[in-house]
């Protein structure tokens, strides 16, 4: 067996482990550190692809940034097991949830019998697709656009923040 | 990927991890044989010749003590947050160009340095860093104590901020190396002198980072003892206290080694002078591979040594000053730097 099989094997289900261990722990730090090991298999798995420049961003942004502050939060918050939650059922949330997951069911299924042979070759161009340079030719060039879009909705995003953060210290005092 | 080439690989990891792990525990050493001399004492001195022996008695010590796990504690937790510690300072040491490739066997290179050509080395090296802040901020959280506690949340708020103006400064070397691969980045260091000429601006920013993010003095409100006993780890006894000491010294050589790697030229001893020619020897030969190893590895320890030196010489910063220079100094001449770089770039370069 080929050590990119037996790699996939490894980070598929470890993803899919601390996944669950995520949805299913109560305490929220526990949570919240399965989703730190989910990205990290992610990250692993985007390695067998060999797509370098994701998964060292994957790390770097979701991993390292996006779920710090999460933790951080939950930290200064100090939760504890959450109860309040749990304790009410609501027909509407089961209905919905059901619906959700016939629905992901059916994507999966389509995904899977549209493949038959169940082994996607990967292409000789995915290596130079992967590199920061290729990344960084198409977001500068061909997807100009969007990327400045983007960059502008965070810009507005940023702002916002600062204006709500401000007002909160203006009451305060 | 044959087995031989898997099971080289392999030894070449355990040889470096047990390498970096011993230079840890004499980085201890250093720090306080360095501490003795600035105070004008002796330092530690009885266990073997100059006390040479005192980390492996350290170590021991350590590992028998009894492990004490408070009441209240998270166990799981306090025992993870010492391991993530741990193993994000030798993660990093994999992508750090120790040495230039030594052996080769059936056409494959190898040298002290697990995976140097790695296309996307510096985000790895970001990337490890930001996860760093999990090991002392689950510390300070696990252990249920308002000391340790206040100590992560520290630590986490810190690392945050100053890891956004570290990234900022490595852009300017990777603007004028044109690459994010360690060596090539020393190559070009090695053609066109060291990046420290160029870019004085980025490497004071990074040093400051570095500082902080290692949760060195003066940066080091993390574990001010004075106020918070010891920090995250005040609830640590044994060998998880010893890893999460020894994480902070092996982040610390991770430190020298990368500013090595990105400011001082790597191996190069002298900038703009060919020293394989000097010495009448072929670039890529063995004694020139060696003396590359060692001068990168001086580089590295000096700057540990200005680590050690700064911790014994500067008082810590009170908290507001910590975040003021992070947000309102240190950012902000990072996207000077950037920018000013750009603009000769596109004039000069």
């Amino acid at each position: 067996m080929e050590v990119q099989v037996i790699l996939f094997a490894i980070f598929a289900v470890g993803a899919i482990g601390s996944a669950i261990v995520t949805v299913t722990r109560k305490n929220p730090v526990a949570s919240a550190m399965a989703l730190v090991g989910h990205f990290f298999m992610l990250s692993g798995l985007y390695l067998t692809l060999e797509a370098q420049f994701v998964a060292a961003v994957q790390v770097l942004v979701y991993a390292g940034a996006i779920m710090v502050l999460v933790v951080f939060v939950i930290m200064l918050l100090n939760l504890g097991t959450e109860q309040q939650l749990a304790e009410r059922s609501s027909y509407l949330r089961g209905t919905l949830g059901t619906l959700f997951a016939a629905l992901f069911v059916i994507l999966l299924a389509l995904a899977i019998t549209s493949n038959p042979s169940g082994a996607n070759q990967l292409s000789s161009k995915a290596v130079e697709i992967g590199t920061t340079e290729s990344i960084g030719q198409s977001l500068f060039t061909q997807y100009l656009f969007p990327f400045e879009a983007v960059s502008l909705l965070l810009l507005a995003a940023l702002i916002g923040a600062v204006i709500l953060a401000k007002r909160h210290v203006q009451e305060g005092a | 990927m044959d087995p031989i080439q898997l099971l080289i690989i392999c030894a070449q990891a355990g040889m470096l991890v047990n390498l970096m792990l011993i230079a840890a525990a004499y980085m201890v050493l250093a720090e306080r044989k360095v501490a003795a001399w600035i105070q004008g004492r002796v330092g530690p001195n009885r266990v073997g010749p100059w006390g040479l022996f005192q980390s492996f008695a350290d170590v021991f010590k350590l590992y028998l003590k009894e492990d004490v796990v408070p009441a209240a504690a998270d166990y799981k937790f306090h025992a993870l947050a010492p391991i993530i510690s741990i193993a994000v300072a030798i993660t990093i040491y994999a992508v750090i160009p120790w040495s230039g490739p030594l052996v080769t066997i059936d056409g494959h290179s190898y040298g002290l340095a697990m995976a140097p050509q790695m296309n996307v080395a510096i985000l790895i090296i970001l990337a490890m860093t930001s996860v760093g802040v999990y090991g002392v901020a689950l510390a300070g959280w696990s252990s249920n104590n308002k000391y340790s506690l206040m100590g992560g949340l520290r630590s986490a708020a810190q690392m945050i901020s100053y890891e956004l103006s570290m990234g900022l400064a490595v852009i300017g070397v990777v603007l004028i190396s044109g690459s994010l691969n360690l060596v090539e980045i020393i190559n070009s260091q090695i053609a066109n002198g060291w990046n420290i000429m160029y870019q004085p601006v980025a490497f004071l920013i990074f040093f400051v980072t570095s500082l902080a993010e290692t949760n060195r003095a003066p940066f080091d409100l993390p574990e001010a003892e004075p106020e918070l006993v010891g920090g995250y780890h005040t609830e640590y006894t044994g060998m998880k206290f010893g890893l999460l000491y020894l994480a902070e010294y092996a982040s610390m050589l991770a430190a020298g080694a990368i500013m090595a790697t990105l400011f001082l030229g790597g191996w190069d001893m002298i900038p703009f002078v060919d020293e394989a020619a000097l010495l009448g020897l072929a670039p890529d030969s063995i004694p020139m591979v060696v003396l590359g190893h060692i001068t990168f590895v001086s580089k590295a320890l000096l700057m540990v040594f200005v680590f050690i030196w700064i911790r014994w010489s500067l008082p810590r910063f009170r908290y507001d000053q910590l975040m003021n220079l992070g947000w309102k100094v240190l950012l902000p001449l990072a996207l000077a730097n950037i920018a000013v770089t750009g603009i000769c770039l596109l004039l000069f370069g």
